[in-house]
């Protein structure tokens, strides 16, 4: 201790804008929300206090609580949905893609990643179209197959049009997982290829017992993305199906009837609070699902890599 | 570093300067998208011209963002000045909030009845706080050379209603009657509402229902519901997928018969249809049975109280409610009724022949509008829902009756159980 260190300023100075900005402009509002699910106007139309009143009736109120289940259902189904079909499709994509002996993998590739960089608003207004049971191409594809009897008009039937939105949406973000996956095969080291040749394990075997271990820490990753991204969805379905969600709140997920609740809707005057009382519940949830895979999940992978 | 600071300052004293001197600009915001080019072209060079120093910027969102985004604006200080005001509680809310100026004391307000302003007044009428533009009227809009070319007369009572629809449908040319319930406010608004006051009288039944002594579980309120039950298999393939739009093109590409309307489409159908079109309005049960009408008092113009032209603005607003801009106003948007006591002269033969049943018929307001959809759940929205559900034939009217007088005597006093 003969010696004071130097004060390393550099470290603050260059910390300071990223800390800033992010302050400003993410945790702040975050504890303004998170505050303000603790207050409700009372019969003056003053701002009070309440405690967790609000929580009282966003799960204890008949009629709020079963919006609230309604849409964690629905948005529970829209992650699964993806996570049955967006990450394994990526992966197999991303399997396919990195095969040495397909030909214009560059195209593919950027082809199947290009949904990804369009807009909601045009993604959800392209495929209603496509899906319009007067104007769209999809009752003609089918029916030049033989097979107009399966078409539907999906988004408006209560049983389907989830699915079908989620479907949606898969399409338009399956090139994520593809490109992280791809990324992940292509940083696996040819050594290690190679001994498992000379074991004689190739092809699909090769695929199962060597490569997807490998890219596990980034299955993971992907995960846990689009359980955030999911938790926090809103725009396609607001574009697609409107602030109601419908048929009969059948899409409405967390982001929906948080928008509705907080902004309002028609007649309907915005309810800050009670808004602020759901995003905090959108929060925990999320919270919880992060912390679960962090913990649980991130901690055992470890041992996989090398 | 000091002199580039120096001439900053300057620069933006000057361009401060010069915009002092300039025109004094105001906005206007509005849901009314649809009308950017009317009030561009026809009703803002018309007072410009009269009063040079002032313009006019039109600033319309989409409909459904409106409320939401108008808020917003309003709360954080960025709105306009001038703001058109949705009827009833919306309104009166941003009015108790302080948001909107009192206009009481504009000389043009004696040119409008009380029951015109009475969309825009505390529910003691002692303050108006927006200048009433127009109502809307709700009926239906035939395919006039259809009808002919079937022999189909204009039907009167339900009867002849559901007997002209049954014919579209045998003869298979046409699709019987245009609407979906994807977007879920037509069912509500042009399916309940529409038919409706011929069940529940009208003023006398939606008064009613605000005193509490009549439920929206009784016959008169269910009965509507049982009548859109019987619209489902009037409606196109896949009606359940259908949007607004989807129906509006339907009707005016001539391929479906029938168009359960609001008045408002009167100028868009105008430009959009290449057949002869005619409208009736809702048919009553029974031949010379006292026919009701939607007479909906829709749209006004109220000044933000933070305005930094208040002169200016309420100059504007003098000439809103002037018989010139009520004139000017129902000719250019044919189907938006002037509220204005002054008659005015229609030239559009399918806006005159709407606004003829205020003679004949008689007029009342949508009945969630007033009071009833202060509360949540909000009557009006889950009208909606409930009407999309009954035509899709997912809940019954008795279900969706009760669902809905559940909803509101939970919140409304005079409703509650006794």
């Amino acid at each position: 201790m003969a010696q004071r260190k130097a004060v390393r300023w550099h470290i603050p100075v260059f910390l300071a804008p990223a800390v800033l900005v992010y302050t400003a402009i993410m945790i702040i509002p975050l504890f303004g929300t998170l505050n303000l699910s603790l207050f409700n106007l009372d019969e003056t139309k003053t701002r009070v206090f309440v405690g967790l009143a609000n929580f009282a009736t966003l799960f204890g109120d008949p009629r709020w609580s079963q919006s609230f289940w309604n849409a964690l259902a629905n948005n529970a189904w829209f992650f699964v949905v993806h996570m049955l079909v967006q990450n394994p499709i990526g992966i197999l994509l991303a399997a396919l893609l990195s095969s040495p002996r397909l030909r214009m993998a560059a195209f593919y590739r950027t082809a199947i990643f290009i949904p990804t960089i369009l807009s909601f608003v045009i993604v959800g207004f392209v495929w209603k179209l496509i899906l319009s049971p007067i104007w769209g191409i999809a009752p003609g594809l089918l029916d030049m197959v033989g097979l107009k009897s399966l078409f539907a008009p999906w988004l408006g039937k209560e049983e389907y049009a989830l699915t079908t939105l989620a479907l949606i949406s898969v399409w338009q973000f399956v090139g994520i997982p593809m490109m992280l996956i791809y990324a992940a095969l292509l940083s696996i080291p040819d050594e290690v290829i190679e001994a498992a040749e000379m074991d004689g394990v190739t092809g699909w075997s090769q695929f199962w017992k060597i490569k997807l271990p490998l890219i596990l820490p980034s299955i993971g990753i992907i995960s846990i993305l689009t359980f955030v991204g999911n938790f926090n969805a809103f725009d396609l379905i607001y574009v697609s199906q409107g602030a109601l969600a419908g048929p009969n709140f059948a899409t409405d997920i967390l982001g929906t009837f948080l928008y509705r609740t907080f902004f309002g809707f028609q007649l309907q005057l915005g309810d800050p609070h009670m808004g602020a009382t759901i995003a905090t519940a959108m929060f925990v949830i999320i919270l919880v699902g992060v912390c679960f895979y962090l913990f649980a999940i991130q901690t055992r992978l470890r041992r996989y890599q090398f | 570093m000091k002199t580039t600071l120096r001439f900053a300052l300057l620069a933006s004293t000057l361009l401060a300067g010069a915009a002092q001197a300039e025109d004094v600009t105001l906005t206007i915001e509005s849901w009314r998208n649809d009308d950017l080019a009317i009030w561009q072209e026809k009703l803002i060079p018309a007072f410009e011209a009269a009063n040079p120093g002032i313009k006019i910027v039109f600033a319309p969102t989409a409909p459904a963002e409106y409320n939401a985004v108008l808020n917003s604006k309003l709360d954080a200080g960025s709105a306009g000045d001038l703001i058109t005001c949705r009827p009833f509680d919306a309104s009166l809310e941003l009015y108790n909030k302080g948001q909107l100026a009192d206009l009481s004391g504009l000389a043009s307000m004696a040119n409008f009845s009380d029951v015109a302003k009475s969309a825009w007044q505390t529910d003691d009428g002692a303050a108006t706080f927006c200048v009433p533009m127009a109502s809307v009227i709700h009926g239906f809009i035939y395919n006039a050379d259809a009808f002919a070319q079937l022999g189909i007369e204009v039907p009167k009572t339900e009867a002849e209603f559901f007997a002209a629809l049954d014919k579209i449908k045998a003869d298979g040319t046409y699709i019987p009657m245009a609407m979906g319930t994807n977007d879920q406010w037509e069912a509500a608004t042009m399916g309940y509402n529409n038919v409706g006051p011929n069940y529940w009288k009208g003023e006398e039944g939606r008064k009613s229902l605000i005193a509490g002594t009549q439920k929206l579980t009784d016959e008169a309120w269910v009965a509507p519901f049982r009548q859109l039950a019987k619209w489902k298999d009037y409606l196109g393939d896949g009606f359940e997928a259908q949007t607004y739009p989807d129906s509006q093109n339907l009707f005016t590409l001539g391929r479906a018969a029938i168009y359960p309307a609001g008045s408002w489409e009167i100028s868009g159908f105008n430009t959009q249809a290449g057949f002869k079109m005619g409208a009736f309005a809702p048919p009553v049960a029974a031949e010379g049975d006292t026919c009701y009408i939607s007479d909906h008092t829709d749209i006004a113009l109220g000044m933000n109280a933070k305005s930094a032209h208040p002169e200016e603005t309420k100059k504007f607003l003098e000439w809103v409610g002037s018989a010139d801009f009520a004139t000017l106003y129902a000719n250019a948007l044919p189907g938006f009724f002037s509220l204005n006591s002054t008659p005015v002269a229609m030239e559009d033969p399918l806006a005159q022949e709407f606004v003829s049943w205020r003679d004949k018929c008689q007029s009342t307001i949508r009945s969630t509008y007033q009071i009833l959809s202060r509360g949540t759940p909000n009557l009006e929205n889950e009208t909606w829902n409930a009407s999309a559900n009954v035509i899709k034939g997912t809940e019954t009217p008795e279900a969706a009756a009760q669902r809905l007088q559940d909803g509101l005597a939970s919140w409304y006093e005079p409703q509650k159980a006794k």
